[in-house]
């Protein structure tokens, strides 16, 4: 059963060395419980970005909570470069995994579908495949005899993201944002905050069933209201740009970064 | 100011005219010039009566009908269901390589790009993507790029998709596939070809006359600063709005 837990509970249920999966800007990025998950002081995660990341990924960077880092971007959109992330590269601070947006969501199909990996259409001639040897080229075992690339399945060990809302029974609500199901899908365990638990099932009709995860796949549920502030929810907020341009500016230096960090952890503790 | 405005318009007309014919075009995050160009020629096609033009915008609300999630786009890209798309790179070369990840040694790059988002994948794919990058200089335009994102020909796989033309604030090239190299079709004014030669790091054939490349006529013009502007303000406030007043 999907239970409902405070933030805090939620935030500790992401332990070090985890591989974590969190999905692009927009979508719905669980930023409250990230907060959360930073003033745990976790180290080592292990960063998966479905398929890629901004501010999330740019802030656990920062705060030296990440060991590996798979991608196939990190940026602030409009803000420019993510300027943690790009320190974290040249430092050497994280393994890095570049990859390219299809691969991550083939890798996570070959999850969802209990086989060790996927083929992918592209891809050859990257140098991707020289840095990513766990990706390989074959000649394809079927069908039409071609050269194709299979990557391996990703099975992250929490996925974690933020949604409108969430009934009593934990089904919860991703409208067409079907990234959100293909993380829970493949994910061996799903933690969501939503702006909202609902009184009503949201499984109750075809037409509000249509853009729900089911409770099956999620294992715990914390409200948290903006909870993806300073980033957008779709259908709730637009993002906090002026926030995010803020951030980008004083995350050029390190100093800088770590006064953004505490005034961002103490402002989320103030909104809770 | 208004010579920024005038830039920028020839760009999207010219991105307009480029995707000429084309059914259904996807702009990536970002990229308000490319969605500027594929909503002035959806607004012009339906004008004059010719095939409806469909545009996903990643990012965008209204002008999104994807409904399966990040992956849709990749999906409809492999069943061949999109015809043109946009991509940049931090450097490009001139065998029509892209790079998106950084300058140096990888991992540890002297300098660090986001990284390679979908390109690998959807160079394959999409026949006419059109390669845009606003600044033009050599260290843009390199001989070789310092990591290959995604390549351009690959003969060992079959594939529909490459660059189709390479857009910049100077001039307007062609992508040859057969012989896998660029060739300047125009130059923007107030350029001139030995601009272009100076500023382009890569080896390109150059016709012996050299077009200038068109302005927009007054209908474009009266379309882009009406229309497509508001559509635009949806997606990309900022910028509709710097266009809108500089007109």
């Amino acid at each position: 059963m999907t239970e409902i837990v405070g933030l805090e509970a939620l935030a500790a249920r992401v332990g070090p060395g985890q591989s974590l999966a969190i999905p692009v800007d927009g979508s719905g990025v669980a930023m409250a419980a990230t907060a959360a998950i930073l003033e745990t002081g976790i180290s080592d995660l292990k960063l998966i970005c479905v398929p890629i990341s901004g501010l999330q990924a740019d802030l656990l960077i920062g705060a030296g909570c990440v060991a590996s880092l798979e991608t196939s971007a990190v940026s602030l959109g409009e803000a420019g470069g993510a300027p943690r992330f790009t320190a974290g590269v040249k430092s050497g601070a994280f393994t890095m995994r570049d990859s390219t947006c299809p691969a991550i969501y083939a890798g996570l199909l070959a999850a969802q579908k209990g086989v060790p990996f996927m083929p992918i259409a592209g891809i050859i001639g990257s140098d991707l495949l020289n840095v990513r040897p766990d990706w390989q080229v074959i000649d394809s075992p079927v069908g039409e005899a071609r050269k194709v690339v299979v990557v391996p399945a990703i099975s992250p060990d929490v996925a974690l993201f933020h949604a409108p809302e969430a009934d009593r029974a934990g089904n919860v609500r991703i409208g067409r944002h079907r990234e959100l199901a293909d993380l829970a899908y493949a994910a061996k365990r799903t933690l969501v905050t939503v702006e909202r638990i609902v009184d009503r099932n949201l499984l109750e009709s075809e037409d509000s069933a249509a853009g729900v995860l089911p409770s099956l796949y999620v294992d715990a549920i914390a409200v948290a209201e903006r909870g993806a502030w300073p980033l957008a929810l779709w259908d709730e907020y637009p993002a906090d740009e002026a926030e995010i341009a803020r951030y980008a500016a004083m995350a050029r230096s390190e100093d800088g970064f770590r006064a953004y960090l505490s005034a961002f952890l103490t402002h989320r503790k103030q909104v809770a | 100011m208004s010579a920024d405005r005038e830039r920028r318009e020839i760009l999207i007309a010219t991105i307009a005219d480029l995707l000429d014919g084309i059914r259904h075009v996807a702009v990536g995050a970002s990229s308000p010039i490319p969605a500027a160009g594929a909503m002035l020629l959806r607004a012009r096609n339906e004008l004059c009566g010719k095939p409806p033009v469909r545009i996903s915008i990643l990012g965008s609300q209204a002008h999104n009908f994807f409904t399966n999630g990040g992956i849709e786009l990749f999906d409809c890209a492999a069943q061949g269901r999109v015809d043109a798309f946009f991509l940049g790179g931090g450097q490009i070369d001139g065998q029509g390589n892209i790079n998106l990840v950084g300058t140096g040694d990888y991992p540890t790059s002297h300098v660090r790009w986001p990284g390679s988002f979908g390109s690998a994948y959807l160079y394959h794919l999409i026949p006419r993507v059109i390669l845009f990058r606003e600044e033009h200089s050599p260290r843009v335009f390199v001989p070789k790029v310092d990591f290959v994102s995604a390549r351009a020909i690959t003969p060992e796989v079959p594939r529909r998709g490459g660059p189709y033309a390479l857009l910049t604030n100077m001039a307007l090239f062609d992508f040859d596939r057969e012989a896998g190299g660029f060739a300047l079709r125009s130059v923007h004014p107030p350029f001139t070809p030995a601009d272009i030669m100076e500023n382009t790091g890569f080896a390109y054939r150059e016709p012996e006359v050299v077009c200038e490349t068109k302005r927009p006529d007054a209908a474009t013009l009266a379309l882009l600063r009406g229309r497509i502007f508001d559509e635009l303000a949806e997606t990309y406030p900022a910028f509709a709005r710097t266009m809108m007043r500089a007109a």
